[in-house]
């Protein structure tokens, strides 16, 4: 493999990796406060369709991404009064929600632009587009460096960069703060929390909102700065990779970062290469696809590092009388 | 004191949450620009107006009466199977290979042969799992999460570069023997004098899917394993204090989950297709989860609500064929009961508790 082809497949990788690690931070502030999500991939999807019918009608991507957020938020928030005000179950209730977006995205896609639940191909200002870092142009004439600097951090749309912002972001947010602190608390003792008159129900729905945000910047993502438009089930699973990356990372923000950077040289390789062939033996495409899903299962098997989730998952929270 | 009579607890709260998901689903009707009214008497008509339409009803319903008994079992012991689809997958692949490599002389042999082998192929992909959480504490529904894609990962392997006949380009086995084809209802109810609309793909299966339904009755309620399952899922600890073995009793619930899962393909892949394809279980394992649900877990319940949505299905195909309403609004029901059944039972259960309640003290 030549240089020119690593690079290329790196800089894939970075766009690939994007839409996992914003969801992947999603999942992990919403884990963390002890609400599972595994509607992350139903966030994305109504977030992507919103934002390139959005984007499709204005002609703006902004719009766009306002309207993404605003559909992700709306899922968020049916999660929120489900799982935490009356206290249902948080896994049905992300199943629902993946369920709903899958239906509704098609149903007014195909009732709006009559194209099979498609929208129209985004163009110009409706799309994302790229982003040239200062000095790109004139370093790219450096060896190496300037490659790298020119072609793989240069170059991409502003979400992939403000992803990576949000790692550092959440890690202080969650580590650094009084508002953190109390998030990890209630997603480990509630009972703590609550003891210390601070409202366990606030919280948990402020990290659900957050964790709807979020959904909402990479399903925009995926819609209007990867690809040009919006296709029926688009996320296609990208919401359980990133579910299976927050297990990977051990619900940690540094973590998630490279986790997700892994899974996402995993599809950039998975679509680059298809079979690969090491000679002896040839590595099917599939087995590629489904590395993720069992290096998951492996490590919350606890045979490579054990993955320990918040104490207080999946549990609602009863208030003492 | 119970807050209210247990006929209103299995009836009344299943149906109001249904009754809520179908008028949300009619705003979103209206919301689109059709007509509600329009829609159901498209999809009545369709789907129970005439015995073509019942015949396409009840093959859904036999893949959801399976998928369904398997949630429920797994919910008793208060396990969330939600792998039903890679199990069904799973199956899929026994059920292909028994009748492709094996010469059966007679269809009973070959469905003998095919419901051990979807069953026991489902199994152990719903075993691992199980096994995991028992012994190595993963979640079971992230762990099954998981298997379903691996699942997806391996029979598009194994149908791209195993079982495809040579020459082939659709990745598809070869079709079965013209001895392994299941008898179709029409055949069963035209032996018995009543007609049934031919080249409906209902079959023998519904018959082993409503036996099914009695067998797990009978597990739950009525031998020494299902007592034990159900105490499981009441209180771990109390069933371990009890002497109830916590690992044997989560991989035999999964098991059975696992086995009834797999046992779909019967239906899909032997009694319909007749070869097996890349996507044959289309979201039936997930639609389980909503019969579960709305069947309260109990194999009655189950029957009812699989039914319910086998009508949805094939009323949502009719939908699609004679209005411009798309199939995905079937989608989107599923989601309202999955949600209103599952996720906000509490909601609808408190004020019709509340009513109740009321109503005794006035007396």
């Amino acid at each position: 493999m030549d240089f020119a082809t690593l690079i290329t497949l790196l800089d894939s990788t970075v766009r690939l990796a994007t839409p996992l690690l914003l969801a992947c931070l999603a999942g992990l502030f919403s884990e963390r406060a002890g609400v599972f999500d595994i509607g992350l991939e139903g966030k994305m999807l109504a977030a992507a369709f919103a934002s390139a019918a959005t984007a499709a009608v204005t002609g703006s991507v902004w719009l766009g991404l306002c309207a993404g957020i605003g559909a992700s938020l709306a899922l968020a928030a049916v999660h929120g009064v489900a799982s935490i005000t009356f206290r249902g179950n948080q896994l049905i209730s992300g199943v629902a929600i993946n369920f709903l977006a899958s239906g509704l995205t098609v149903l007014l896609g195909q009732n709006w632009f009559g194209l099979g639940g498609r929208t129209p191909t985004l163009e110009g200002a409706a799309r994302f587009s790229e982003v040239r870092l200062p000095f790109a142009d004139a370093l790219s004439g450096v060896p190496v460096l300037g490659t790298v600097y020119a072609d793989l951090i240069s170059g991409h749309t502003i979400l992939v960069y403000v992803a990576l912002a949000l790692v550092p972001a959440s890690a202080w947010l969650l580590y650094r703060t009084r508002f953190g602190l109390r998030l990890r608390a209630v997603g480990e003792n509630p009972a703590a929390v609550d003891t210390a008159g601070v409202s366990v129900v606030g919280i948990r729905f402020a990290a659900v909102a957050i964790a709807g945000v979020l959904c909402g910047l990479a399903g925009a993502y995926l819609a209007t700065g990867l690809a040009a438009g919006f296709g029926r089930e688009m996320t296609a699973g990208k919401g359980f990779i990133a579910l299976a990356a927050l297990i990977f990372a051990k619900w940690r923000p540094w973590y998630a970062l490279s986790a997700c950077l892994l899974f996402g040289l995993l599809e950039a390789v998975a679509i680059r290469y298809q079979n690969i062939d090491l000679g002896l033996i040839v590595i099917p495409v599939q087995l590629t696809q489904a590395l993720p899903y069992i290096l998951t299962v492996v490590i919350l098997a606890g045979f490579v590092g054990k993955a320990i989730p918040p104490r207080a998952g999946g549990e609602p929270y009863v208030k003492e009388r | 004191m119970e807050k209210m009579p247990r006929w209103a607890d299995v009836l009344l709260v299943p149906l109001i949450s249904l009754l809520i998901a179908f008028a949300i689903s009619a705003l979103v009707i209206l919301a689109i620009g059709e007509d509600p009214v329009n829609a159901m008497t498209v999809m009545v008509t369709g789907a129970l107006g005439s015995t073509y339409g019942w015949g396409y009803t009840l093959y859904y319903a036999t893949n959801f009466m399976f998928t369904g008994l398997a949630v429920s079992v797994a919910f008793h012991a208060s396990l969330f199977n939600i792998g039903g689809e890679g199990q069904a997958t799973l199956g899929g692949l026994g059920v292909a290979l028994v009748c492709l490599f094996i010469p059966w002389p007679h269809w009973s042999l070959a469905l003998a042969a095919a419901i051990l082998a979807s069953a026991m192929f489902g199994a152990i992909w719903a075993a691992i799992p199980a096994w995991l959480q028992a012994k190595r504490g993963s979640h079971i529904v992230i762990t099954t999460i998981m298997f379903n894609f691996i699942a997806a990962a391996l029979l598009n392997y194994l149908l791209v570069n195993v079982l495809r006949p040579k020459g082939s380009m659709d990745p598809a086995t070869a079709r079965f023997p013209e001895a392994t084809n299941l008898p179709a209802l029409s055949e069963m109810l035209g032996a018995v004098g009543i007609p049934f609309a031919k080249s409906t793909p209902a079959n023998i299966s519904l018959l082993i899917a409503m036996i099914c339904c009695v067998l797990v009755w009978g597990l739950l309620w009525h031998t020494r394993l299902g007592y034990q399952l159900r105490a499981f899922g009441k209180s771990e600890k109390a069933a371990v204090y009890a002497g109830i073995n916590p690992v044997r009793i989560t991989v035999l619930a999964m098991v059975i989950s696992g086995g009834l899962a797999g046992m779909m393909a019967i239906n899909t892949v032997q009694g319909e297709a007749n070869r097996l394809l890349l996507n044959s279980v289309e979201g039936a394992g997930f639609i389980g989860i909503a019969v579960a649900l709305m069947g309260r877990s109990h194999p009655l319940g189950v029957f009812l609500a699989a039914i319910l949505f086998g009508f949805l299905y094939q009323g949502g195909a009719e939908l699609a064929l004679w209005t411009s309403i798309p199939r995905e609004l079937i989608t989107v029901i599923q989601a309202l009961v999955i949600l209103f059944t599952g996720a906000l039972e509490y909601m609808v259960r408190r004020p019709v508790e509340n009513l109740f309640l009321m109503l005794r003290k006035g007396r």
